[in-house]
Order: structure tokens, then C-alpha cells, then sequence
């Protein structure tokens, strides 16, 4: 079953290095919310940077920018990762959701409303970063009890201890949307 | 963050001829470790080869009963993999303890392997460290070191080793495979990560260009049964204190096989060599389980803040390895 291909010949000291682009300006492509963008960036800029700063999506929060928060979190294909840990270079040919293509339009996302509904947020500043995760979260199917929501989103801090309300809009959508294929409690 | 070039890479050989032709150049992987020390400045490569794309990331079990990693598998990928978490679910217990949702989808199996400490000296950039400064001296001797290891320490550097994956690996044999400008080897996890002794800022024996393509680990039909006990300051997203992998098997109240490995107290992932020497033939019991725990932090040396980790550690391993006789591994 493994399918472990052994090299020929063909060995790194016969083949040729790759160009390298930057460290200066380099022009880079990117799919932001489904729409393309086409940037010119230094291949050290992050996602979360050139989200914020250069394409004024300025929903996505840059809490510690160390990978500790979550207040970044972000979608790539659809999974979701931190935009601060994520260099915006690695990102072409890849699609990047944010925040701001969560609703359709003018009509939120069944998640954005169930915040609103259960008041899951005070400052609001993790907010972003809590809506991304619980999306994904019920993609993923772990949120069948309040215990396993709690594990599952412990990748977003709020500081105002919200928990107890984001896990009661997390607990609607899932209910409502039969993810899981749980019922309601 | 430091300027830096960057290329991305789609074929091994490829990428290992780009990182060789720059001495200052590195991989970059899922970047969890690496972007964030990037900003810090404590590792300063000055060009990138994005390996993102290598047809690196299967998940395969082998005929015989093992397990073949790719190194660019996603820690969410692997601990949710059926033959996973059917043959090896210390592996899968690991890997979802370790870190978030979020840093498990982007991180993978090579780079968790190659994550470095955490000990806030190394991280901060400007104090005495000889991991990051050799020579420069270890800050965390006399400094806040209640994180800190208690075994495999030296008086260089007392950093813990981080990773959850890691200690499950070490108690299965795991086999690392690397291609390098010199072809293909394979390297024994235990012998992939080195002690600190004199030369802390070696981690592993990988030379520059050096690429882990997999991670095998061999079949073990007692690790069917076997489990990762994380022990932490809190619930979720925090590393170890004390943490153990444990694969038991008794037949007739002795035990007949057993695998044990060790987190967050040592500065390396730590196979409990001593305590399976005595627990191997022993009677499967509390009395037994005290005995192997206590013989394996005989050596151990505390230092100030992290004094409590030493009972810390045997109660990890007693409870872990109660845990996995209650598991099934009574016969």
C-alpha cells in the first residue's frame, strides 16, 4: 500500500535552483471572497497585513499576531487558519474567505445572526475571528455538545468571556441546520 | 519581519537544489513556528522555499500493520484519519491536544517534528540563550523556569521540548524519512532528537538542504489500545506540564507488552526506557505502575519553579498508565 517511488538520477545537484521573487515589490495574484486581486507586496507581508492594510478588509483583527488569539482566523479553501502566521505570497492559487464575504449580500449569515440573537459578543473585537471558526467549526462536525464546542473553538480568545453566549448561537445554528445530525436538546 | 525572497516549490528535488544553492534560505511549511519566530527575529533565513505544494501530505496504513506519514500531512488530517486513529490512537489523541483547530489545519507532521521551544528566553531575542546564541549562557537556570525540563537537561539549556505528536512517536518506533543532497536515509525518532548537552543549538541531526519527505511508524497491535494523558495549566490550547503516551497489554495480570513515552518535562520527547524495563513482566498493578514511575525520575533535576514536576510526572505516568490497563488491556 505505501507508495513510496524511489528517485532515479534525477538529484538536487542536478537540477536547477528556483527564480526567487522579492525580497523587494513582487507582483502577487490572490482570490479574496471570490474576487481576484492583484497586489504588489513584499513576499514577507502576511495575509492578515495585506488584508488589512492594503485591501482595506479591515474586519479580519489583528489581536497578538503571534498565532495565539484566533482574532485573525480566516478561511483558505475552506479551512480555517490564522491570517498572522500566514504569509499573503502562499496564498496564490489558493480561495481566501474573510468576515467581510461571510453574508450574502445584504443578508447575513445564519451565524451572524445567532450572534446577534444570543448577544454573543461585548467589545466585538474577537468577533470576526469567532464567526469564522464557528462556521467552520460545524463543517468540521465537532459540535455536538457544549463540551466539544468549548475544545473546538479554544483557538479564539474573548477577553470579554463571551463563551457561554457564543456557544449558545454556535448550539442555534447547529440545531436549526441539523449538522451533526443531532437534534435540538 | 526581515525582508526575505521566496519561491514555491512543486517538486522535492527541486526544492531541496533551491534551499541547498542559499546557505540563509529554509523551508517553509505550515509556518506556525516559523513565521512567528521570523517576526521575533530569533531564526533570520532570508529567503523561503514554500514546499506547500509537494506531493508530500498521504495518510497510508502498510500491509503489515504500520503507518506511513507524509511529512506535509496536516495535524487535522492525521488525527482524524481512520487508520489513524484504528491503529495508533495515541497519535490522534496527541495531535488533537496539541495547539488549536486553526494551527492543527495549517501545521504539519515534518515542521511539528522541527518546531522549536518555547522557553520565553529563547523566544525573547535578547537574552542569554545558548540555543538561539551559543555561548551566550541559559537564562532559564535561575530564571522564571517552571515550564522548564527535568530530564535530559545539562547546564546549557533546560528548554522543554513542545510537541504532543513527538512523545507519541517515540513510544512507537517511529522511523523519519529524509532526502537530502545526498540521497535518502531514514533516522529513529529517538535518535532524531538530540539532547542539549554542550551544544543545545543542535536540535537534529538534518544538515542544511535536508527535507523529511515522511514519518513511518511501525506496526504495533498493542498500540490499538493505547492513549495520550495531557496534564496543562489549562483545558484546551496550552502545552504540556507533564504528558504520557501509553500502549499496555496484560495477559493474566502481567504485563506483556507496553510502551510508554513522556512530555513536557524533558528536552527531548522521552521514552521511559527505565520504567518499561520494569514494568515489562511485571504484575499489572497501582504498586507496579509507582515503582516504574518513580524509577524513571530517579535522575531527575529539578530546577526551582518546575520542582513540582517531578511527582507531577510520576502521577501522569501512574494515572496514564492505569488509564490504559482500565482501557482493555487486561486479559
Amino acid at each position: 500500500m505505501s507508495q513510496v517511488k524511489q528517485r532515479e538520477v534525477v538529484t538536487s545537484a542536478t537540477v536547477e535552483p528556483l527564480t526567487m521573487r522579492g525580497p523587494a515589490d513582487t507582483l502577487v495574484s490572490l482570490s479574496v471572497n471570490r474576487i481576484a486581486r492583484l497586489v504588489t507586496i513584499e513576499p514577507r507581508v502576511s495575509l492578515l497585513d495585506l488584508l488589512r492594510e492594503r485591501l482595506q478588509l479591515t474586519g479580519t483583527k489583528k489581536g497578538c499576531d503571534h498565532g495565539t488569539c484566533g482574532a485573525c482566523t480566516v478561511h483558505v479553501d475552506g479551512r480555517r487558519v490564522l491570517s498572522c502566521l500566514t504569509l499573503a505570497i502562499t496564498c496564490e492559487g489558493r480561495e481566501v474567505s474573510t468576515i467581510e464575504g461571510l453574508a450574502d449580500g445584504a443578508t447575513l449569515h445564519p451565524m451572524q445572526r445567532a450572534f446577534i440573537t444570543h448577544d454573543a459578543f461585548q467589545c466585538g473585537f474577537c468577533t470576526p475571528g469567532q464567526l469564522m471558526s464557528a462556521v467552520a467549526l460545524l463543517e468540521e462536525g465537532h459540535a455536538s455538545t457544549d463540551a466539544e464546542i468549548g475544545e473546538w473553538m479554544s483557538g479564539n480568545l474573548c477577553r470579554c468571556a463571551a463563551y457561554p453566549n457564543i456557544r449558545a448561537a454556535i448550539r442555534e445554528v447547529r440545531d436549526a441546520a441539523g449538522e451533526d445530525g443531532h437534534a435540538a436538546d | 519581519m526581515r525582508p526575505i525572497s521566496y519561491a514555491r516549490a512543486t517538486d522535492p528535488v527541486e526544492a531541496i537544489a533551491t534551499v541547498l544553492a542559499d546557505p540563509e534560505s529554509a523551508y517553509l511549511a505550515g509556518g506556525t513556528t516559523e513565521i512567528d519566530l521570523l517576526r521575533l527575529g530569533v531564526v533570520r533565513p532570508t529567503a523561503l522555499v514554500d514546499i506547500n505544494d509537494l506531493p508530500l501530505a498521504r495518510i497510508d496504513g502498510t500491509d503489515d500493520g504500520g503507518l506511513r506519514i507524509g511529512a506535509l500531512a496536516r495535524m487535522s488530517d492525521v488525527a482524524e484519519d481512520s487508520v489513524v486513529v484504528q491503529r495508533f490512537p495515541m497519535i490522534a489523541e496527541a495531535l488533537l491536544l496539541g495547539a488549536s483547530p486553526q494551527l492543527r489545519h495549517m501545521a504539519s507532521m515534518g515542521g511539528n517534528l522541527l518546531q522549536r521551544v518555547r522557553c520565553s528566553y529563547f523566544r525573547d531575542g535578547v537574552s542569554p540563550c545558548n540555543k538561539r546564541e551559543p555561548a551566550s549562557g541559559c537564562s532559564a537556570l535561575l530564571g522564571i523556569n517552571r515550564g522548564h525540563a527535568i530530564l535530559g537537561t545539562s547546564e546549557h539549556c533546560i528548554a522543554t521540548h513542545p510537541s504532543d505528536l513527538a512523545v507519541a512517536l517515540v513510544a512507537l518506533d517511529a522511523v523519519v524519512h529524509v532526502e537530502g543532497p545526498n540521497g535518502s536515509r531514514t533516522i529513529p525518532i529517538d535518535e532524531f532528537f538530540l539532547l542539549p548537552g554542550d551544544t543545545p543549538h543542535r536540535e537534529h541531526p538534518l544538515e542544511h538542504g535536508d527535507l523529511i519527505v515522511a514519518i513511518e511508524v511501525p506496526p504495533a497491535p498493542v498500540a490499538r489500545m493505547s492513549l495520550y494523558l495531557k496534564v496543562r495549566d489549562r483545558e484546551s490550547y496550552e502545552f504540556a506540564l507533564a504528558s504520557a503516551a501509553v500502549a499496555l497489554r496484560a495477559e493474566r495480570g502481567v504485563i506483556v507488552d507496553v510502551r510508554l513515552a513522556l512530555g513536557g518535562i524533558a528536552t527531548k520527547p522521552w521514552r521511559a526506557h527505565r520504567a518499561e524495563r520494569l514494568l515489562l513482566g511485571a504484575r499489572a498493578d497501582r504498586a507496579t505502575f509507582l515503582g516504574a514511575a518513580h524509577e524513571e525520575l530517579a535522575d531527575a533535576v529539578p530546577r526551582g519553579l518546575n520542582a513540582f514536576k517531578v511527582e507531577l510526572a510520576q502521577r501522569t505516568i501512574v494515572r496514564a498508565l492505569e488509564n490504559a490497563l482500565a482501557l482493555g488491556g487486561a486479559t
